[in-house]
């Protein structure tokens, strides 16, 4: 139980601290900061569930982004649906069209996957900026509703949204953690290690891939959805290829393929820019070098870093007192051999 | 009729803009095999370059234009050097998150210095000619002229000279290359000299007809991409023929089908064509 406690800890510490934080903070101006961090978690999750553990970098999460939030805003303001089932809807919608998209996309590999869903993103893009009758163009989609209340549970002041959104984002962290530590999730990765071997052992990859890709889609439109309904306007610049750049900083920054990396990524470098407001424009002075730098040193990030840190901990440990760490077998071989040089 | 020698006119102006730059592109994806997206801020950079010069201390065009090949060459050069040599032996992935790192730090720097907004810049060559019923500036003449010119230039030196065939040897087996004595460093830096080099005459070349201004490479960079995978990744005649495709394309697109679609028409063939062909259309290593 113990050990328990102190491997989840730190899930428990973080759930704890997100649920007490507005009670901490009475900062309008934080909470709604940290409910936006909280929407680009969820599509920053998809992003990894993607690029981190299975290997296909996709540049296309912008736009299924922008289609997730267009679907809600289309749903609700064009179509008077009811947010739920807008909210339902706008997920089974990005998904679908992830799945026709991922269908033709996941034929190619590594470059070309990569630039071929850089175009399918700026298609998207330029679809909504130029489809002036269906999206409102330039001008974006005004007055989306705030989610409809739940029996007594409303959600019309930004506290009971930042407690809709972590309900949300906790939901997520808890499906990746289940795919992750499932035998799909070992496929993803074995995918990713090597696609050749993992289609000799008998892994149907087209499948796996498929699964993933519409997997991460649909993250990256739930949070899409989310988006729209919390700002309430959106405009064709949520699925411009800046946006896509932005979550794969936060991904990069956090741990690419790690469970902890979209959280710790995305809170770090969000509070950070919060705090150079001043350079807006320009702190992708800062963040570009960044990128970089930690590409070429800490390729799997500060959650990467510190997994390779305790790692390491540990093996220096079991070097140190190795009576304690031999396994029955090893013991019992042990015996063995001081058995016969005894006898 | 007359409108349709003016849009095929055109078209061969922005197919040889698009063919200097993703000539670039080739020459780096075929030697190395990184797909450079910081090339598209090179470019750019390319165009800043020449117009400072030429506002700020009145050089002439064209050597304000050789300048600007000189620096950014040199500014692909140290990328080599700092970004993509250390991460040669890292898969794949990293190389294009690494370049897209560059990207965003050569635009946010480039507004730094020159600001968001959009500047003009002027030509010597503003007159207007008279070229076979059809007018043109001569600017869009010498766009023509200067691209054809570097393309045999190019050509001639990677197939003529001892240097240019080290680029091609090692295009074809980097290992062999090195077997036989090639230094596949230098080569390396070589090609990404050239690379920008022709980023950046492509960038002066077209800075007058269009705008300068920080998010110009955006579009440029992604549709060279969409022209070397038209042409097979790597694969120089590949680059020039699919940058006069497009260029073509997009030309007689804006004028029959829609202007405000005319950007989409380069993703959708590309979409088209890796739906069909997912490794590219003419898929062969080596030029």
């Amino acid at each position: 139980m113990g050990a328990y406690l102190k491997k989840k800890g730190w899930i428990i510490g973080f759930i704890l601290l997100a649920v007490v934080f507005p009670f901490l903070s009475q900062n309008d101006y934080f909470l709604h900061v940290l409910t936006l961090a909280f929407i680009w978690m969820i599509a920053v999750y998809g992003l990894n569930l993607l690029a981190g553990y299975t290997g296909y970098l996709s540049l296309a999460h912008a736009g299924f982004f922008a289609i997730g939030a267009y679907a809600l805003g289309l749903l609700t303001v064009k179509a008077g649906l009811n947010y739920w089932v807008a909210l339902a809807l706008a997920c089974v919608i990005t998904s679908a069209i992830g799945f026709v998209v991922g269908l033709v996309a996941l034929r190619t590999r590594e470059h070309f996957f990569a630039i071929y869903t850089l175009c399918v993103g700026y298609i998207i893009y330029l679809v909504i900026d130029k489809w002036d009758s269906l999206t409102g163009g330039v001008r974006g989609l005004i007055g989306i509703p705030a989610p409809t209340a739940i029996g007594p549970i409303s959600f019309e002041t930004p506290l009971s949204q930042y407690y809709l959104i972590l309900f949300f984002l906790l939901a997520t962290i808890l499906v990746m953690y289940r795919i992750v530590h499932s035998l799909t999730g070992r496929t993803f990765i074995a995918i990713r290690n090597s696609e050749d071997l993992a289609q000799t052992i008998g892994i149907s990859t087209m499948k796996n891939k498929l699964l993933v890709f519409v997997l991460s889609t649909f993250f990256a439109g739930l949070a899409g959805a989310l988006y729209a309904s919390f700002i309430r306007f959106i405009g064709p610049d949520i699925g411009y290829i800046t946006v896509i750049f932005d979550f794969l900083t936060y991904l990069l920054v956090g741990g690419l393929g790690t469970l902890a990396g979209p959280i710790v990524g995305t809170f770090l470098i969000v509070s950070v820019s919060q705090s150079l407001q001043f350079l807006q424009d320009y702190r992708m002075l800062i963040f570009g070098p960044l990128l970089t730098l930690l590409i070429i040193f800490y390729p799997r990030g500060i959650a990467g870093a510190y997994l390779d840190f305790r790692m390491k901990r540990q093996a220096r440990k079991k070097k140190a007192v190795p009576s304690k760490q031999t396994s029955y077998v090893q013991q019992s071989q042990e015996d063995e051999e001081k058995r016969v040089k005894e006898g | 009729m007359d409108i349709l020698t003016q849009q095929l006119f055109n078209g061969l102006t922005i197919g040889s803009v698009y063919s200097l730059v993703a000539l670039g592109l080739t020459l780096v994806y075929g030697i190395l095999h990184i797909p450079n997206f910081a090339h598209g801020a090179l470019y750019m950079l390319g165009a800043y370059i020449t117009l400072t010069m030429m506002l700020l201390w009145g050089i002439h065009y064209w050597i304000a234009m050789a300048v600007s090949v000189l620096v950014v060459g040199l500014l692909g050069v140290l990328m080599d050097r700092l970004v993509f040599h250390p991460l040669r032996n890292a898969p794949p992935i990293h190389d294009k998150i690494a370049a897209i790192g560059m990207l965003l730090f050569l635009e946010a720097f480039a507004q730094l210095i020159w600001g968001a907004d959009y500047r003009t810049m002027t030509t010597p060559y503003g007159q207007v000619i008279n070229l076979f019923g059809t007018t043109a500036t001569m600017q869009r003449v010498l766009i023509n002229i200067g691209a054809i010119a570097v393309m045999i230039l190019l050509y001639l030196f990677l197939k003529k000279t001892y240097i240019g065939s080290t680029i091609i040897a090692m295009a074809q087996n980097r290992e062999g290359a090195h077997l036989v004595g090639i230094n596949t460093n230098k080569v390396a830096m070589l090609t990404f000299m050239i690379s920008g080099g022709l980023a950046a005459i492509a960038a002066s070349l077209s800075a007058p007809i269009n705008l300068v201004f920080p998010g110009m490479g955006h579009l440029v960079i992604l549709k060279a991409f969409v022209i070397i995978i038209l042409g097979g990744m790597g694969s120089i005649p590949g680059a020039i023929l699919g940058g006069y495709i497009l260029g073509f394309t997009e030309s007689l697109g804006a004028t029959y089908i829609s202007n405000d679609y005319k950007d989409l028409i380069a993703f959708l063939l590309l979409v088209i064509i890796l739906s069909i062909r997912p490794k590219g259309l003419f898929s062969r290593e080596g030029f």
